[in-house]
């Protein structure tokens, strides 16, 4: 592998990457042919090998990133295979980290940076905030900021301190940043070759727990659909994930809304409900910034009742964003006052406290009975 | 068992490029790392206050740190600029005064240091201001009015960075140098020879962008110059509550890279030492550090009052140092510079003023469906549906006042 950079970047006046994308399908990865057993961890890990061979404008950089590849091994292989020039560690800043990326943007690059966790990317956010976000506006458009921030988030892993933060609020209350989170292996490797591609910085949250999470996936044919959409030139993202949430399983009494890490949850719930006797729609987000309201409003006029989950603390979080735009939209379709199953308003508790602490099908359950179901 | 280090064993930790272009700069300057590395015992002048040229013998300077005085255009551009940017600078001041413009932060006194930026500096560079180095952009060659448009309060910006390799006057401190940092990283990684001037104030290099800024510079050895204008505030706070190092310029060697200090009201000074520090960079030194030592004649804003923090004496001093007057002495007593030469500069000048009063005179109108236009690059249907609600708002305000004026034609 040729470690030869050029600007193939689409944004900032730089010629078209179509070329080099097109170029990159030959050279994927020798894979089995056909739906394979693969970890979200590998599905995230196959999308940026992927879209560095696409484009080679595409940069990895961050803490550990390089010849470890990663504390969760997302960059596994990428210095190795794509060279230290594009893969490679920082010293130990996330500021700095996520400031060099803007500066790299307005340059020609395609940065994807990895804060290492949650919890550890704070020290960025006046970058993030004051320019990521705002860099596009202040110069109408003349300066595009092609950047993602891959950030792994959320508890369920034992954790200590510091590293099993839900942080997405943050970034999705901020004018200026698109906000996506996979919670299924396939969309992993999906939305994260979107992200690159998008000419809008992504701040990309990956549900930490679910990296080992495996399922039968054709990451062979994955890859193809993403080229095939990406050579039409302007329709990179629109035929894509943004905006688009899914419904993960259909459903007619109830409508759950989850996102990311606690999707796997409201599935478990919606399982034990059908043992139940209750059929229990579950919407998977997928993007929090833009948000599909069409999708998740159609589904809470459809069963007039709904429940929200999210890590997160409750208080002015994105579920709370959510309640309130599904009230705005559905409420004469409403049996019921839209509830929220979330993690307490309490600093993330220890490793021993965490069962307590998050959302479960238990508790999802209880919030469902609560709907206002007559007798 | 006892464990040995084996000293005989060639050291195969391989040298970095780092390590080889800081040999080439030391066998350059026949100097050790640390002379290279530490700035000069005194600051860089080649003009004294009174303008006069200081003879090498008397300038202070130490193996390494030895500068040629530049060529005559050069100096001839950068008294222009120096009178050019001047104007620029009491003109704007005068249009905050009448109301025609929110604010400006005045670089009245630092002229040298912004003319000195943008003059070091090809084509190809780019450079990153801060928000009080609106004259070193124009001095870039950005449109006078679209770099005052930022204060106008029209929009957060007015000129295209990528048009000019200028980035946008930034507010937040510091936090611009990890930008020239990227910008620097990306070129280099293509092969390009671009140089980057990344520019802040003495206060900034207290926040933390600056250490990482710098210190990513020099583990990436990236043609970086950081130019610190120490004009002694930080709005109200002195130097010496910002820092105790012997000088700014000193901080460099922490990083491993070279640092300067110049007089910052001396633009002879300020050439040479940035078109030295320029030169080196894009040879492949990495990063440098230069300090100019200068001051901040006005308040820091319209909205400050810096008679509660500094005496009147200590600006006397400061305006005995002026750069303009003592460039213009310079180039007088060498005879580079005649009264026809003097007066077609400060028309040049009045015509930049004259440009800027009718630029920023004049009520532009704003459209407020801009607000959503420009959020990103692909609009999200949220953003649609609030332009309309307001698009929505506008046009029944619009029809409301038709309607009560038509009521009023009508009695």
């Amino acid at each position: 592998m040729s470690p030869t950079i050029t600007t193939s970047s689409e944004a900032n006046g730089n010629v078209s990457a179509a070329t080099a994308r097109a170029a990159a399908s030959a050279a994927a990865s020798a894979e089995a042919a056909g739906p394979q057993s693969v970890t979200m961890a590998k599905a995230l890990n196959t999308a940026l090998a992927d879209a560095m061979q696409a484009d080679s404008s595409v940069l990895v950089f961050g803490e550990d990133v390089g010849m470890l590849g990663g504390v969760f091994r997302i960059t596994d292989g990428l210095t190795a295979t794509f060279g230290e020039q594009r893969c490679f560690d920082t010293p130990l800043a996330e500021s700095g980290i996520v400031g060099m990326a803007v500066g790299m943007a307005i340059n020609g690059m395609r940065p994807v940076i990895e804060m290492q966790f949650d919890a550890f990317a704070y020290p960025a956010f006046e970058q993030i905030v004051s320019h990521v976000a705002k860099m596009h506006n202040r110069t109408k458009g003349a300066v595009k900021l092609p950047m993602v921030i891959r950030i792994p988030y959320g508890g369920g892993i034992g954790g200590v301190e510091h590293h099993c933060d839900s942080s997405e609020s943050y970034y999705a209350h901020t004018a200026g940043l698109k906000v996506y989170t996979p919670a299924t292996v396939a969309d992993g490797y999906r939305m994260l070759r979107e992200a690159i591609d998008s000419d809008d910085p992504v701040v990309f949250m990956e549900p930490k727990k679910m990296y080992w999470t495996k399922d039968s996936v054709d990451l062979g044919e994955l890859r193809r659909l993403h080229e095939e959409a990406a050579s039409i030139e302007g329709t990179t993202t629109g035929l894509g994930s943004e905006g688009r949430a899914a419904v993960a399983r259909p459903g007619t009494d109830a409508t759950l809304i989850a996102y990311g890490p606690s999707v796997p949850t409201a599935l478990a719930a919606a399982e034990a409900a059908a043992l139940e006797g209750r059929s229990l729609e579950v919407i998977d987000v997928r993007t929090i910034v833009p948000f599909d309201d069409h999708t998740v409003c159609e589904s809470v006029r459809k069963t007039g009742r709904a429940v929200v989950i999210a890590e997160a603390h409750g208080f002015a979080s994105v579920s709370s964003e959510i309640v309130a735009r599904v009230q705005e939209r559905c409420f004469h379709y409403l049996a019921a006052p839209i509830r929220r199953v979330t993690g307490f308003d309490v600093p993330y508790p220890a490793p021993k406290l965490e069962k307590y602490y998050l959302p479960g099908v238990d508790r999802i359950l209880d919030a469902v009975d609560d709907l206002q179901w007559e007798n | 068992m006892t464990i040995s280090a084996d000293h005989t064993a060639p050291d195969t930790a391989s040298t970095t490029p780092a390590d080889d272009a800081l040999t080439e700069a030391v066998k350059k300057f026949g100097i050790t790392v640390e002379d290279y590395m530490l700035p000069a015992r005194h600051q860089i002048q080649m003009v004294d206050p009174d303008g006069r040229l200081i003879p090498d013998s008397e300038q202070g300077t130490q193996p390494g740190h030895e500068y040629p005085v530049p060529g005559n255009d050069e100096l001839l551009a950068a008294y222009e600029q120096l009178v050019v940017g001047r104007r620029v600078n009491d003109q704007n001041s005068a249009l905050v005064r009448q109301g025609r413009m929110a604010v400006y932060p005045s670089s009245h006194g630092q002229e040298a240091c912004q003319v000195a930026a943008a003059l070091c500096l090809s084509d190809a560079d780019w450079m990153f201001p801060t928000y009080r180095d609106a004259v070193a952009v124009m001095t870039r060659g950005v449109d006078p009015v679209q770099v005052m448009t930022i204060f106008r309060g029209d929009w957060h910006g007015g000129y295209d960075p990528l048009k000019y390799k200028v980035g946008i006057q930034c507010t937040p401190l510091t936090t611009q140098l990890l930008h020239a940092v990227g910008v620097a990283h990306a070129a280099k990684l293509r092969g390009e020879d671009t140089v980057v001037m990344a520019m802040c104030g003495d206060g900034a290099t207290s926040e933390g962008d600056f250490h990482e800024a710098l210190n990513f510079a020099a583990v990436f050895h990236l043609p970086v110059i950081f130019f610190v204008q120490n004009n002694k505030y930080a709005i109200s706070v002195p130097l010496a509550h910002q820092s105790v190092a012997p000088s700014l310029a000193h901080k460099a060697v922490g990083y491993g890279m070279a640092g300067e200090r110049v007089d910052g009201n001396d633009v002879v000074a300020l050439l040479a030492v940035l078109d030295r520090a320029v030169k080196l960079a894009r040879e492949g030194s990495g990063p440098l550090l230069v300090e100019a030592n200068t001051y901040r004649m006005q308040a820091h804003t319209n909205a400050d009052d810096d008679t509660r923090y500094r005496e009147n004496s200590e600006v006397a001093e400061w305006r005995a140092k002026d750069p303009v007057n003592r460039m213009r002495t310079y180039l007088t007593g060498r005879g580079l510079l005649d009264d026809d030469g003097e007066a077609r500069i400060r028309e040049q000048a009045e015509a930049v003023a004259a440009q800027l009063r009718e630029g920023l005179g004049e009520d532009v109108p704003v459209d407020p469906q801009e607000l959503f236009r420009h959020v990103f690059a692909r609009q999200t249907p949220q953003l649609k549906e609030q332009s309309a609600m307001l698009a929505d708002e506008i046009a029944r305000d619009a029809a409301a006042t038709q309607n009560s004026d038509a009521r009023e034609a009508g009695k």
